[in-house]
């Protein structure tokens, strides 16, 4: 695990707080003083991972530059259920421009504080996975190229949430969107295809890529604080459920999320100059379909007989992860 | 300080001693040479506090501009035609978030087919985007744009585009009377945002905006660009005051006295008229000549009042609206509704196509003699469209089509001067 | 700074759209029963005190355990520990080592001389307490806290009852038990020993108190029939084990048969061990799955090298030999004898067959019933005479240490109902903290921390203490491998993972509060409490 577990306390690391340890030591998300860069009164759906993983993220990188951060946010659903006018639930600066430029109005900002000599105002750029691995990718793949000074956040949810669920290039094989509908011979998403952006922005071999899930909140934390002690292009890739997408109960987001990394589905490591680094083992393994049964996604993969070679090759995705990652414990990374 | 000097060269030098903070290009011909060159200073050292940015696409120059600009800095990128185009969302967003940036267009048509050369069908394309937008005629005039521009857009809080005729000016090599440090200092003050992205005062900037308020948003953005009009006129005192001449006015007007004819243009053509003019007055024929400087907005009452009193006006423009027209003439003609004149439209060096003084006379000289149409295209190669007119008619079986484009080589015939 | 309209907006301004609205199901904070509370007969609140135990706080985790009882180092050496069996743990990983960390409190509060609450200002009442065992000094304890005045009769020379006399010396250490004693005369508890109650009749009629805590055990040793020849040595486990306190110790012979299958059984043949005998086998009749010994003390007996002999009774004992009858168990599970035989060389049989209530001071009080033995109390432990309360080995019940302590407090807040003219009621048993309410992915894993044992050879020569007590961070470990079941421990969980910033945190001790103006009630707070202390209820309209 990248981070030092808080050995022998009841719940070890993984609450959100820990009255036992010192101030210092405790998670952002634990402090009465977090920023609350995301706040109350926000439109987003109930149970909503990205409104959370937005807050953690960047309530976390609030704390490590010392409040001193501006954040270009994509189009999307972060940025509608936020910001409807007259009213904003953002309490940080932050700028919406368009749904595939944020990685480049971020590179402007850097650009702007680096002219100024106010390179200690540290700049966050973020998208949903649309924005990221399809509409956002040339900008965000420059971004990375040119080594800019913006941590970008990829908050991904799996498909086009905002527009109604429709796939991209992040939406996993057997998946239901409503352009991948749950008809004809091999209903939902084809198998091999999407494009895994963690790998990709380590091809670019930048200072610091990570992926990391809404249920491990102290990995999230540490990894955007990890992110922040680097300049340069950086990459944060968060798993954020997403009720409505997935056809989820909304209390089990954080489960779920879970669950992805438990089955092996979403490996959370962290990769340096475009090595892995460290990876976040599997604590207790699952079979994938603990994971896919309780998502209206995959439904078609249960009734009316479970379709078990479909959800064998998804097994065999989360196999070749644990073994490609080391996902398991006593294994190496 | 007078220098013989390449049009990109000064647009370069221009810009470099507005201070820009930032500059973002992608490479597109005509407007390659300014940022080069502007690269080449922000690398030696010789500009200072400036980032220069080698991006990615068009789209992201102008993205981090807006980034840029929103953290407060000086902002500066520069395109033409197919560049413009990819980035055209973030045109209109950077107009919508009201940033000052500052834009060269180095004029260019837009493919396919695929075309380098001069024409204004890009600038035309982004007309409505909010932006202001100038047109320079003499080099002179681009180096100049740019200072006033910064100081404009900032100003007002609302982008503007330089727009020089790619090739015909960016490659032109030219007497320019470049500033001094000193007097561009005088006149352009540090840049002061409205609004920008400050940890110390946060805000939230791009929100979404619904029917409640659109309109709204939008009359206003209609109310500053009508703002702008007066803001042009007192700048240009300002300019004037500290450079000795005066960069722009909306348009320039040339022996305009009695004209009963008028040619109007935008860009290097209006030194082409204003031959012309010269030519056709020693034939005894009344005419001046109207360079447009300053598009959008768009000076409907001084246009109207230099124009009231001339009986036909030409409208010699560089960009067509297929299944329409010229868009300046257009534009001219909506200012004129309620006097007098005619307005023609000479559509005209399209692609980069020379706008010859010959082939400007010819068309005063019909227009004098009552004998030119309300659309014409200058310089049509009649018999290459009559051949393919044909073949278009016989392939389609279309009668239809093929007549009604026979219809307008007829139309525009007498007028195109071999 | 300017802001221009509408594209720019002031932040934190939707604090004007209250999503609370949106909501169907609620959240709400509740303390669910933790099932070793629920489990522990002297009614401690074990994840209270480990609460303050997680933090090192061990003074305020001993002041909560000493809310309940007052022999946190007698219990933690003697308690068979049903908190540990109910222990939601157990299904994750191992219980939780409760009887350890108690163990470790009683300890160091005895080591630093950390003194109980002092009394209420004085009630001006008395009681009589009948008893210094477990039930009876936990009597004295609650009722001299609550202000009264407690004067305890002790028939033994020493208090303690079967704590001294029927626990041996291995398994509870005399000065520990000593020390805790001590600590209740301290608070102004009068024992007045040798002094055996003959006629409670007689007590009663002196009026000298205002309420009467019958407390006096179980301490006759059951005898069954044995056929024996006359140079047979028969002799029972209570007064065997009562003899080693002070007395000089029996002649048992190398070889010595202790005849039951309860923990005095074990005791008895532990101790007969130590005295130097080399044989000690135990008799049992059934099976070891059905022997009532608890597995440790069977465990630790076989240990330390006694021997069992299952599904066997004694027909007849002589001098040096016993002759066994081999039993079979029915389909009931009952014992039932086969007809053969086999020898055993014994050269004593000690019987462990069970205690018996001495009901002799009763003999001219009316109103007390007794049934099967056993005195017959009410749900508020009083018998059917006003004012005279019973607890303990004497009452119908388990009779062990833990229980006896429950009954003396259970009597003791009775008693001072009675005497302030109230009665107590306990109020309502909140829902139980079941496993499944809890989410356990959040807590680490963490094995049992197990109490050092003393060497064989040493336990098989002398008296010294077999269980050996927890380090201090050993003790804090096994302190906070507790899950908290049902109570809220402030993980902060809920204020992180809501998405809806709608929880407020009060800060250290207060807990949290949901803001109900923003709470979307989206469930995740209640499915991520690790202990389950949040529930979701439907909104009413």
């Amino acid at each position: 695990m990248p981070f030092q577990p808080i050995k022998f306390y009841q719940t070890g690391s993984f609450v959100v707080g820990n009255r036992l340890l010192s101030e210092d030591q405790r998670s952002v998300q634990s402090s009465q003083a977090r920023t609350n860069s995301l706040t109350l009164g926000h439109r987003a759906c109930q149970g909503c991972g990205e409104a959370l993983g937005a807050r953690y993220a960047l309530d976390a990188a609030m704390r490590a530059s010392g409040n001193q951060m501006v954040v270009a946010n994509a189009t999307g659903c972060l940025e509608v259920f936020t910001t409807p006018f007259p009213e904003t639930s953002w309490q940080i600066p932050w700028i919406h421009s368009l749904f595939g430029n944020s990685a480049a109005v971020g590179t402007g900002i850097a650009a702007a504080l680096r002219s100024k000599g106010k390179q200690d105002i540290r700049v966050v750029a973020q998208a949903g996975d649309g924005g990221t691995v399809d509409i956002g990718f040339g900008p965000l793949s420059g971004m990375f190229e040119r080594n800019d000074d913006v941590l970008f956040i990829c908050y991904d949810n799996e498909a086009y949430m905002n527009t109604g669920v429709q796939r991209s290039g992040a939406t996993p094989p057997a998946a239901r969107t409503a352009t991948t509908d749950a008809v004809g011979p091999h209903p939902g998403e084809d198998f091999g295809k999407g494009k895994n952006l963690p790998l990709i922005a380590m091809a670019h071999e930048i200072p610091y890529v990570a992926t990391a899930t809404v249920a491990e909140l102290r990995d999230l934390e540490y990894k955007v604080e990890k992110a922040m002690s680097f300049h340069g292009a950086r990459y944060i890739h968060v798993l954020v459920p997403c009720p409505l997408g997935w056809g989820s109960a909304p209390s089990d987001t954080i489960r779920l999320s879970r669950m992805a990394k438990e089955t092996g589905l979403f490996p959370v490591f962290e990769a340096e100059g475009g090595e892995v680094t460290s990876v976040s083992k599997i604590r207790h393994r699952l079979p994938v379909e603990e994971y896919l049964r309780p998502q209206r996604r995959y439904q078609h993969l249960f009734r009316p007989q479970p379709d078990t070679q479909t959800i064998g090759r998804i097994q065999a995705i989360a196999d070749k992860n644990i073994s490609r990652f080391g996902l398991l414990n006593g294994e190496p990374k | 300080m007078l220098e013989q000097i390449e049009g990109s060269q000064a647009v370069a030098r221009a810009v470099g001693l507005s201070r820009p903070e930032v500059i973002c290009a992608y490479p597109i011909s005509p407007q390659t040479h300014i940022v080069e060159a502007l690269s080449v200073a922000v690398k030696s050292g010789a500009l200072e506090h400036c980032e220069f940015v080698n991006v990615e696409s068009e789209f992201a120059a102008l993205s981090v501009a807006i980034g840029a600009s929103a953290a407060g800095a000086r902002s500066y990128t520069a395109t033409a035609s197919q560049g413009l185009l990819y980035m055209i969302e973030a045109v209109y967003n950077a107009a919508g978030l009201g940033l000052p940036i500052v834009m060269t267009l180095a004029n260019r048509a837009i493919g396919a087919p695929i075309n380098i050369w001069n024409d204004h069908s890009d600038a035309m394309a982004v007309r409505d985007a909010g932006w202001i937008q100038l047109f320079a005629e003499t080099n002179q005039d681009a180096a100049d744009l740019h200072i006033y521009a910064f100081r404009l857009a900032e100003q007002l809080s609302v982008p503007v585009m330089v727009n020089m005729d790619g090739f015909i000016l960016t490659h032109a090599t030219e007497r320019v009377d470049l500033p001094s440090q000193e007097q561009v200092d005088a006149f352009l003050p540090p840049y002061a945002p409205r609004t920008y992205l400050d940890p110390a005062d946060p805000v939230s900037i791009g929100a979404m905006v619904g029917p409640e308020a659109f309109t709204e948003v939008r009359y206003l953005a209609s109310l500053r660009q009508h703002e702008a009009l007066s803001s042009i006129e007192q700048i240009d005192e300002e300019f004037g005051e500290v450079f000795g001449r005066r960069p722009c006015g909306f348009f320039s007007s040339y022996r305009m006295e009695d004209a009963e004819i008028v040619a109007v243009a935008m860009g290097s053509a209006v030194g082409t008229l204003k031959d012309a003019v010269d030519d056709m007055r020693e034939q005894g024929v009344r005419v001046g000549a109207l360079g447009l400087r300053t598009f959008r907005p768009f000076p409907a009452d001084a246009i109207r009042s230099a124009l009231s009193g001339s009986r036909s006006v030409l409208v010699f423009e560089r960009a067509h609206s297929p299944g329409f027209g010229g868009q300046l003439s257009a534009d001219i003609a909506a200012t004129l509704r309620s006097v007098e004149p005619t307005v023609h439209s000479v559509v005209s060096g399209l692609g980069g196509r020379p706008v010859t003084r010959r082939s400007v006379a010819s068309a005063i000289q019909a227009s004098a003699k009552g004998e030119l149409g309300l659309e014409t295209f200058l310089d049509l190669d009649e018999s290459l469209l009559k051949r393919e007119v044909t073949e278009l008619g016989t392939a389609r079986r279309s009668s239809a089509t093929g007549g009604a484009v026979a219809q307008i080589i007829e139309s525009s015939g007498p007028q195109g001067a071999r | 700074m300017e802001r221009p309209f509408a594209i720019t907006l002031e932040v934190g301004s939707s604090r004007h759209n209250k999503t609370g609205t949106w909501r169907v199901e609620r959240p709400v904070y509740v303390d669910r029963l933790p099932p070793c509370n629920d489990a522990c007969p002297a009614g401690e609140n074990i994840q209270g005190w480990l609460y303050h135990a997680e933090s090192g706080d061990y003074e305020s985790a001993w002041r909560k355990l000493m809310e309940d009882n007052p022999l946190p180092a007698v219990m933690g050496r003697v308690c068979y520990h049903p908190c540990q069996t109910a222990c939601n743990r157990g299904k994750l990983d191992e219980e939780v080592g409760i009887n350890s960390v108690e163990h470790f409190l009683g300890d160091l509060a005895l080591d630093k001389g950390w003194m109980p609450e002092t009394a209420a200002a004085d009630t001006g009442r008395t009681a009589l307490i009948i008893g210094a065992g477990p039930s009876g000094l936990s009597a004295a304890y609650h009722l001299r806290r609550l202000g009264h005045t407690v004067t305890i009769y002790e028939a033994g020379a020493n208090p303690g009852g079967m704590m001294r006399y029927g626990i041996p010396k291995y398994r509870l250490p005399r000065e520990v038990l000593d020390g805790e004693i001590r600590r209740i005369e301290a608070m102004g508890v009068e024992i007045v020993l040798n002094h055996k109650v003959n006629d409670l009749a007689a007590v009663l009629a002196e009026k000298r108190f205002d309420a009467v805590f019958l407390a006096i055990g179980a301490e006759i040793g059951k005898r069954a029939y044995v056929p024996a020849g006359e140079s047979a040595r028969i002799l029972d486990a209570v007064s065997f084990l009562h003899s080693m306190e002070g007395q000089a110790p029996p002649l048992l012979g190398r070889r010595v048969a202790i005849y039951g299958g309860g923990n005095t059984a074990m005791d008895a043949a532990r101790t007969a061990k130590r005295l130097g005998a080399t044989d000690a086998v135990v008799v049992y009749r059934r099976t070891r799955d059905r022997m009532p010994a608890h597995d440790f003390e069977v465990e630790e007996a076989v240990e330390e090298g006694v021997e069992m002999r299952w599904l066997s009774t004694v027909k007849h004992a002589d001098a040096g030999k016993l002759l066994l009858e081999k039993m079979t168990l029915d389909e009931k599970g009952m014992p039932t004898p086969t007809g053969e035989f086999e020898e055993l060389e014994a050269d004593s049989l000690i019987l462990a067959l069970g205690q018996e209530v001495d009901l002799e001071l009763l003999r001219n009080v009316d109103g007390v019933v007794a049934t099967d033995g056993v005195v017959q109390v009410d749900r508020n432990m009083m018998t059917g005479v006003p004012g005279l309360f019973a607890g303990g080995d004497m009452v119908p019940g388990e009779r062990t240490v833990t229980v006896g302590i429950g009954h003396g407090k259970l009597a003791a807040r009775n008693i001072d109902a009675w005497l302030r003219g109230t009665s107590f009621s306990k109020g309502g048993r909140p829902e139980l903290a079941d496993f499944d309410l809890l989410n356990t992915w959040y807590y680490s894993d963490a094995p049992q921390t197990v109490r050092a044992k003393l060497d064989v050879a040493r336990r098989r020569s002398t008296f010294d203490e077999v269980v050996q007590g927890l380090d201090e961070s050993n003790a804090l470990f096994e302190a906070r491998r507790c899950l908290s079941c049902g109570n809220c421990f402030e993980c902060d969980n809920c204020y992180g993972v809501c998405p809806d910033n709608s929880v407020i945190k009060l800060g250290p001790g207060l807990r949290y509060e949901f803001d109900y103006d923003y709470c979307k009630g989206c469930g995740i707070c209640a499915q991520e409490c690790p202990c389950g202390a949040i529930k979701m209820v439907p909104e009413s309209i």
